[in-house]
């Protein structure tokens, strides 16, 4: 089992390459050195300070929020409709349109971003959080469709018969038994919407009004002039939501199915 | 008369309809309109002319700097694509035939990064690469240099940030058909005399091979289109075909050559998807969701 082991190795070494750089930044982030990076001179939260006395940089973090969630509500109304027709229905051209559905995704961003761009040029508007808005909801559109696709499946459809035959009708059938039975599908595919749209810089670049920044393009712009202990604050904070907000949801999730059991 | 009715049956179509009005408005027409804005002329800065000319194609056809932009940009695709299955194969290969009872961490840890900003994960290795960096550190603190090297901002980085970012998905396309493949097959072509390595290479590789068909084509397509990672972690001469964009509708704000240069970028990508997609289908992409 010598090979065996050699392959457990060079997997290690593989996820240890994915996750050093993140854990160098998460370190530097608590390094009381002026600078951004090593030597390491002791440990200090004066970064986190700074970062939440930085007007700038707080007010990128509301606009990125704003965007994100309304994002989700969006793309995840749009993405679930979509996915429930293509779950529940047999019908005509259905390949076509799953593959239409998914077409954002074939389109590299920087086309998508500059055809949109120039789309609204013609039509004389200006560049505005709306455009971000339906920008990054198109962007997440398909990813949400797959998500909630991939999980209605799984959902059986004896419940409603059942609710069906116990005479409720059609609405009530799908407030009181289908939606809450989605719920679960609903919440990833906006909790990925949402992280699709607050990790979204190539074209938040394009599509951003001047003078409105997002965390993204607000970290890019600061880069121009090296990486300041800020951003390593910065990018600890965002790694604590996008990854501890999901992980924290996934417990909860587990917790609660294991409690009903 | 079943069969009938479901065809004739409308609630599909009442579903689909917003989002299908949505990608009609804000991907297909989009796209359009970048074809017919590449024929306009451009004038001066931020001002263009309706007009329907050649000028913009001429030079993007003849101009060598375009053709070098395109050459470095498959280059540099083929290079990341290549080195990520290679990177990314054997801990596909291990997580999907692993016994180990935390199996699902591993998992986790692969979907991990897509939830982590990119713009962090390749900001981070500046502080790997960096002149105050975690390398540089490590020489000065051995007492190898007393300067810092310069080891940032040329392509072997801009290549370590594609790879970074864009393994997870390599690696989760090869598991999702590493895992599909019946679990008898490799020792049964044992017991019939093949070695390991044979068994693998005539049984397992080949039935992986549209997860890894998958993930390569997400990694190059995802690779040639982007322009972010070139300007955070690239030198001047480490650009991709979309700076070239950027730098037109941004900085030039010459929108019939931007236009130009996306329609060039999207019939380039535009082919690999199409030559995937008849020799693979499209919805081997779609598994890794399950």
């Amino acid at each position: 089992m010598r090979v065996w082991s050699l392959l457990k190795i060079y997997t290690i070494l593989v996820y240890l390459f994915m996750f050093a750089p993140i854990l160098v930044v998460l370190v530097l982030a608590f390094n009381s050195s002026q600078f951004g990076g090593f030597p390491i001179e002791g440990f200090s939260l004066r970064w986190f300070v700074k970062l939440y006395e930085n007007e700038a940089i707080t007010r990128a973090f509301r606009t990125s929020l704003v965007l994100g969630a309304l994002t989700a509500v969006i793309s995840t109304t749009l993405g679930i409709l979509a996915a429930l027709a293509l779950v529940r229905y047999q019908f005509r051209g259905k390949d076509l349109i799953t593959t239409f559905l998914i077409t954002p995704v074939l389109v590299p961003e920087t086309v998508l971003a500059v055809g949109l761009l120039i789309f609204l040029r013609w039509l004389h508007m200006p560049r505005s959080f709306g455009l971000l808005l339906v920008g990054h909801s198109i962007i997440a559109l398909p990813f949400v469709v797959l998500v909630v696709q991939a999980r209605l499946t799984g959902i059986r459809r004896d419940y409603e018969e059942a609710a069906k035959s116990l005479g409720a009708s059609p609405l009530q059938t799908f407030f009181q038994v289908t939606f809450p039975l989605m719920l679960p599908a609903v919440f990833a595919g906006a909790l990925f919407a949402f992280t699709i749209s607050f990790d979204n810089i190539t074209a938040t670049v394009f599509w951003r009004p001047s003078g409105m920044e997002t965390v993204p393009t607000q970290i890019f712009g600061m880069l121009r002039n090296s990486v300041s202990p800020e951003i390593n604050a910065l990018g600890f904070v965002m790694i604590c939501i996008t990854v501890g907000v999901p992980l924290l949801a996934g417990a909860l999730a587990r917790y609660f199915t294991r409690k009903k059991i | 008369m079943m069969q009938k009715d479901q065809s004739a049956d409308k609630r599909p179509w009442v579903l689909l309809s917003p989002s299908l009005f949505a990608i009609t408005m804000l991907v297909v027409i989009p796209m359009a309109f970048i074809l017919v804005y590449s024929f306009y002329e451009n004038v001066d800065l931020a001002v263009d002319r309706v007009a329907f000319q050649f000028g913009n194609w001429q030079e993007v056809m003849t101009d060598s700097y375009y053709r070098t932009a395109i050459w470095k940009t498959l280059r540099l695709s083929v290079i990341v694509t290549v080195l990520a299955a290679i990177l990314g194969y054997i801990p596909a290969y291990f997580i999907a035939m692993t016994r180990f009872r935390d199996k699902w961490l591993l998992l986790l840890l692969l979907i991990l990064p897509f939830w982590i900003s990119f713009i962090i994960r390749t900001l981070s290795w500046i502080h790997i690469f960096g002149n105050q960096g975690a390398l540089n550190g490590l020489f000065r603190l051995l007492g190898l240099t007393d300067t810092s090297l310069s080891l940032m901002y040329n392509e072997f980085t801009v290549i370590i940030g594609f790879i970074h970012v864009f393994l997870p998905y390599m690696i989760l396309n090869i598991y999702v058909s590493l895992e599909g493949i019946d679990e008898n097959l490799e020792p049964a072509a044992r017991t019939l005399g093949a070695t390991p390595w044979q068994a693998f290479r005539e049984v397992t590789l080949p039935l992986s091979m549209p997860g890894l068909a998958a993930g390569c084509l997400l990694v190059f397509v995802l690779t040639g289109g982007s322009y972010v990672t070139p300007l955070i972690l690239g030198g001047p001469n480490d650009f991709l075909f979309g700076n070239l964009i950027y730098d037109a509708v941004v900085s030039e704000l010459n929108w019939p050559m931007g236009a130009t240069l996306s329609f060039t970028l999207l019939f380039l990508l535009g082919l690999v998807v199409v030559l995937y997609s008849r020799l693979m289908g499209l919805n081997q992409l779609s598994k890794a969701f399950r």
